[in-house]
């Protein structure tokens, strides 16, 4: 058979099969016609002989335009459904972490130790805290804290600031996450660096004497917002380890496998900075509650955090 | 033919061929999206300075959103295409040539912050150039690609002449090279066009304007024209 009969043998199916085509695209609807997937087959059937007879590439582009087409309509992936998202949230997020509790201890002292460490260090040597922040930073920082000034803030900057922490906070998060394909190495930077900084400013606040300003101010939203920045670290690790230890798979493989776990605990790491974004900027500086209703709110937000991760999603039911 | 092609295997058996898209279309694919989330940022500052510290907050909000999931939001919904690259014809799939999905465009635009590093793209550009599929950190990541979109071709025309079949038998890739030889008329002078039919002087028995006849009408006569 040559290439004109050829065409007009099959110049209805991929009339056919282009009109079907333009008419999914265009009403976007995942149902197919009855007749779409054997159509589909035909036209597949087809391109194979025209590749084999060496037909002509313009004739192998046009069918290979309509089987990739026609693929897609078949072959797409659905997104999630609400009651999915609802569900991660509940349950699969927790499972999620507890699964990767090793990667999860190791990020979180990765971070905690260095911020403990540093505030402690700043503390016993005041001088050290100038080698991490500029003198410029540390000032500011101090003067943000001042017990001396007032410190209510009005409703309009609660939003600037809530709008603030959520460019600053989820960007960091994002970014300990990412920089983790770097063989896990950028992960672990940014864990101990912001580790670092933190502890810094904390012991530089005790030294200045700002601690009773500064401690109530943090300890509502602390709890969500290191363990997120900690569970942060632990997906990009989870990245690099991917290709750092690959275990029995390819390193190109293990790390598409890797990187589609580590992309469902970034969506619940955005979940938490959204809600410690809320709460640092609507709850933490309301100088309206005193200090020890601001702790006791802190704490609160600790075991709840915590209480989160251990029982949240466990089959009550299983052995 | 030479191409950065890469062919999936369907699960109906049937290759797929993708072509590839290197760093240089995507690079400006990239310029023209920076513009226009240059221009969304231009845009709303204004409208938003009125609102005093909350317009900032919703300012502040609106960028973080637009740098990270611009990105994503057209590349799920918009067929695998920015704005930037449907401009330059190329779009983003999975390596199986299924459209991308929400996780995937997630992985890619999020680990795009390692593909800045050190400085303007150096990570991102070295492993497009190292990779044979023209794959940057975030592709590696989520397992996806960068193609060209496929566009229907022209349909080729073969001029036409008194079709004659030819003197030998000719296999698949000889009858190959005849038809290409005819369908590439338009782009040749006349003078070009028999200096390369002379080539066929074993096949036709004529050079020059001649052979040139000659070959049009056998590739005439394997096309079916008879």
């Amino acid at each position: 058979m040559n290439r004109e009969t050829f065409e007009r043998q099959y110049q209805d199916d991929w009339r056919r099969l282009g009109e079907l085509l333009e008419h999914l695209e265009k009403v976007k609807t995942s149902s197919v016609s009855d007749d779409f997937p054997e159509l589909y087959r035909r036209v597949c059937h087809q391109l194979a002989l025209v590749r084999s007879r060496l037909y002509g590439t313009d004739l192998e582009q046009r069918l290979n335009g309509l089987v990739l087409r026609g693929h897609h309509q078949l072959y797409r992936r659905s997104g999630p459904t609400w009651s999915q998202v609802a569900e991660f949230f509940v349950a699969g997020f927790p499972r999620l972490v507890r699964r990767e509790a090793r990667l999860v201890a190791a990020a979180c002292a990765l971070f905690f130790v260095p911020l403990a460490g540093m505030t402690a260090v700043v503390v016993l040597r005041p001088e050290l805290a100038y080698s991490v922040v500029d003198p410029e930073t540390a000032a500011e920082y101090q003067t943000m804290y001042d017990p001396a000034e007032s410190r209510e803030r009005g409703a309009e900057t609660d939003f600037y600031m809530f709008g603030y922490y959520v460019y600053n906070n989820v960007s960091i998060a994002f970014q300990t996450f990412a920089a983790g394909i770097l063989f896990a190495v950028g992960s672990i930077f940014y864990l101990v660096l912001n580790g670092v900084v933190l502890g810094t400013v904390a012991g530089h606040m005790v030294n200045v004497g700002n601690g009773a300003t500064f401690f109530p101010f943090v300890v509502g939203h602390a709890s969500f917002e290191l363990v997120a920045i900690a569970l942060a670290g632990a997906s990009g690790l989870k990245l690099g380890l991917a290709l750092v230890a690959p275990g029995r798979r390819g390193r190109r493989t293990a790390l598409v496998a890797a990187g589609r776990e580590s992309i469902r605990l970034v969506y619940g790491i955005f979940g938490m900075l959204l809600l410690a974004a809320f709460v640092e900027a609507f709850w933490s500086s309301a100088t309206v509650f005193p200090s020890a209703v601001k702790y006791v709110a802190g704490a609160a937000g600790w075991a709840a955090v915590i209480a989160y991760f251990v029982f949240a999603g466990r089959d009550r039911r299983a052995a | 033919m030479l191409d950065t092609t890469r062919t999936v295997e369907t699960p109906e058996g049937v290759e797929l061929g993708l072509r590839l898209a290197g760093p240089a279309v995507r690079a400006y694919a990239w310029a023209v999206d920076l513009a226009i989330r240059l221009g969304v940022y231009v845009a709303m500052s204004i409208p938003l300075a009125f609102f005093g510290e909350v317009g900032m907050g919703i300012y502040l909000v609106l960028i973080f959103l637009v740098e990270w999931f611009y990105p994503v939001f057209f590349e799920v919904t918009r067929d695998g295409a920015t704005p930037g690259k449907r401009r330059f014809g190329i779009r983003v799939l999975h390596d199986d040539g299924t459209p991308v999905s929400w996780g995937s465009s997630m992985i890619r635009n999020l680990v795009r912050f390692a593909d800045m590093l050190p400085v303007a793209y150096g990570f991102g550009l070295a492993s497009t150039l190292l990779h044979p599929d023209f794959k940057r950190l975030g592709d590696l990541a989520a397992g996806t690609l960068v193609v060209h979109r496929i566009d229907d071709a022209l349909p080729a025309s073969i001029p036409g002449a008194p079709p004659r079949p030819p003197a030998v038998p000719l296999t698949l890739p000889e009858q190959r090279a005849v038809l290409e030889f005819a369908e590439r008329q338009r782009g040749w002078s006349a003078g070009r066009s028999a200096e390369l039919a002379s080539l066929a002087r074993p096949l036709t028995g004529l050079t020059g304007r001649a052979g040139h006849a000659a070959l049009l009408g056998i590739a005439n006569w394997l096309v079916g024209r008879r």
